[in-house]
C-alpha cells in the first residue's frame, strides 16, 4: 500500500508557565483549573505530577492509565521546542531526555509503560483493573500482551506514525517506500492479533487491560491516515479497535490534545 | 494597519527566518500568534494562507506569502534600501547570495532539518539515520569552512541573506540538537557563527523567543 502525503499539521508545542490540574469528575473544559506553578496559592497539591505533552505518544500513554485509574494528576507541560527535555531541570527527572516523567510524592519515573505498571499496580483498588484478576498464570498473559505491544508491535507502527503524522508536522515529507515496507510488516503482526481476538475478548483476557491501553496512542495516530486501513480490514482487530478508543478515560487524553 | 502581520510562532525555525529579516531590515511587523495546540493550523482559515498547514505566513496589506526564504527575499528587495542590504548591490552580487541561498535549502537545510527532527524531538531515534545525516552534514560544513576561509561571510565580505537564512537551523545545532562540536571544531565556521550571532537582530530575535 503506497503512503499518502498527510496533509501537515504542526507540533503543538507552546510555552506555558502554567501547570493544567485535572480531576477526575471534570466532564467539560469549561471546569478545568489553570494555576501558574509560581502563584502563592495553588488550587489543589496533586501528589501525581506527569511531565509531558498532550501530542507525545508515551505521555498520553500515561494520561490513559491515570484516566482509567480515576486518578489526579496535575499535567505540566514540557517545551520541547526550546529542548527543555534535553536540559536541566528535566534531565533530573529522565536523564534519557525523554517525555514523560512522572512525579508520585517522593518517587520520579520514567518510561511509560513502567508508570503504567506502576499506576495499575500501586492503585489497584481505584477505577479500572487494568491488570488481569487471579492467579499468576493470568497475569503472566497479561505480561505477554505487554511485551508483544513494546517488542512485536510498537517498533514499527510508531515508525509508520512518524512517516504518516509526525514528519509532516515538521516539513518533512513521508517516505512512501518506508511505509510501505513497515506497513508489509504490521500486517504479519495484526494477522497474528486477529487470530489472538477471537480467541479472546481483549488482548490478554476478556477485560481491558494495560496490555490494550498500551496500544492508543499509536493506533490513535494511524486510524487518522490511510493506515486505518489495515485495522479496519480484520474483523477481530476493528472491533478491538473500536471498543479500545471507544473508552471515555481515552477520550479525555484526546481531548487533551484541542486545549 | 499598515504593519505586516505575521503568522505563527517566534520559538520555531522557519518564522524566524522571517522575523530576523525584519529586525536586520527595520520592518516593523505583527506577529499572530497560531494556536498549534487547538489545531488552528489545520483550520480551513488558515490553510487559505498555508496549503500545507505550516507556519510562517504573512500578510501585508493584499499581499499574502509564505514559504520563509520566498518571504524573506521580497522583503529583502522591496526594502533594499532600508536597514542591512542583504542582497547585494550589483546583479552579480545577488546571483551569488542567491546561490548561498540554494545552497543552504538543497545541502544544509535537507541534513539539518531530518537531524534536529530525529535529535531533539523524536524519542527513540533512528541511530543509523543520525549517523549517517551526520557525515553528510560534515561534508557541508567542510565546504562552508573553506569558503568562509576565503570569505568573511558565505557570499564575500558583506553578511547577506545567505548568511541570516542558515542561523535558525544553526542555532538549534548549537543548542537543542548537541551538535556544537562540528561547528567550534571548523575555525571559519565558527567564526562565522559567532560574528553572526552577536549581531543585534539575532540578540533582539533571541529575547523575544526567550528560550
Amino acid at each position: 500500500m503506497m503512503g499518502t502525503i498527510l496533509q501537515s499539521r504542526l507540533l503543538p508545542i507552546k510555552l506555558s508557565h502554567s501547570s493544567l490540574l485535572f480531576s477526575p469528575s471534570q466532564h467539560s473544559r469549561s471546569n478545568l483549573k489553570f494555576t501558574s506553578k509560581s502563584s502563592p496559592s495553588t488550587i489543589t497539591m496533586a501528589s501525581i505530577k506527569v511531565h509531558g505533552v498532550p501530542m507525545s505518544t508515551a505521555t498520553m500513554r500515561v494520561l490513559a492509565a491515570l484516566y482509567e485509574k480515576e486518578l489526579e494528576f496535575e499535567l505540566i507541560p514540557v517545551d520541547m521546542r526550546a529542548g527543555a527535555h534535553k536540559q536541566e531541570p528535566f534531565l533530573s527527572l529522565n536523564p534519557f531526555g525523554q517525555i514523560p516523567a512522572l512525579q508520585d510524592g517522593d518517587l520520579t519515573l520514567f518510561e511509560s509503560r513502567a508508570i503504567t505498571e506502576y499506576i495499575a499496580d500501586e492503585y489497584s483498588e481505584k477505577g479500572e483493573k487494568l491488570m488481569c484478576p487471579g492467579c499468576n498464570k493470568v497475569k503472566a498473559l497479561t505480561k505477554v500482551w505487554l511485551n508483544v505491544e513494546g517488542q512485536q508491535f510498537d517498533p514499527i507502527a510508531s515508525k509508520i506514525a512518524f512517516e504518516r503524522v509526525f514528519k509532516g508536522m515538521f516539513g518533512m515529507t513521508t517516505d512512501p517506500a518506508a511505509v510501505q515496507d513497515l506497513e508489509g510488516k504490521l500486517v504479519r503482526v495484526l494477522d497474528i492479533y486477529e487470530a489472538r481476538l477471537s480467541k479472546s475478548e481483549f488482548l490478554a483476557c476478556d477485560c481491558f487491560t494495560l496490555a490494550d491501553l498500551h496500544h492508543l496512542p499509536v493506533i490513535h495516530y494511524l486510524m487518522g491516515t490511510d493506515s486505518k486501513a489495515l485495522f479496519e480490514s480484520r474483523p477481530k482487530v476493528c472491533e478491538w479497535v473500536k471498543k479500545i478508543t471507544a473508552r471515555p478515560a481515552w477520550a479525555k487524553v484526546v481531548d487533551l490534545q484541542k486545549q | 494597519n499598515m504593519v505586516v502581520k505575521l503568522f505563527g510562532q517566534i520559538k520555531a525555525g522557519n518564522p524566524q527566518r522571517v522575523l530576523l529579516c525584519f529586525l536586520e531590515k527595520g520592518i516593523e511587523f505583527e506577529v499572530i500568534h497560531v494556536d498549534l495546540n487547538t489545531f488552528e493550523q489545520k483550520k480551513p482559515e488558515y490553510l487559505l494562507r498555508q496549503p500545507f498547514g505550516q507556519v510562517p505566513a504573512i500578510e501585508d496589506g493584499d499581499l499574502k506569502l509564505f514559504e520563509s526564504r520566498a518571504i524573506s527575499r521580497y522583503y529583502a528587495t522591496k526594502y533594499a534600501d532600508q536597514g542591512t542590504d542583504l542582497l547585494g548591490k550589483t546583479l552579480e552580487q545577488r546571483a551569488i547570495v542567491e546561490q548561498w541561498m540554494e545552497v543552504e535549502a538543497n545541502y544544509f537545510n535537507v541534513v539539518v532539518l531530518p537531524l534536529v527532527i530525529n535529535i531533539v524531538f523524536t524519542p527513540k531515534f533512528d541511530v543509523a539515520l543520525v549517523e549517517e545525516l551526520k557525515v553528510k552534514l560534515d561534508k557541508v560544513l567542510d565546504v562552508y569552512e573553506n569558503q568562509l576561509a576565503m570569505n568573511r561571510y558565505l557570499a564575500g565580505a558583506e553578511f547577506s541573506l545567505a548568511d541570516l537564512t542558515h542561523m535558525p537551523g544553526m542555532r538549534y545545532i548549537m543548542n537543542e540538537a548537541g551538535l556544537g562540536s562540528m561547528i567550534t571544531s571548523r575555525e571559519n565556521v565558527n567564526r562565522w557563527w559567532n560574528e553572526m550571532s552577536a549581531r543585534p537582530a539575532w540578540k533582539k530575535l533571541m529575547e523575544m523567543a526567550a528560550y
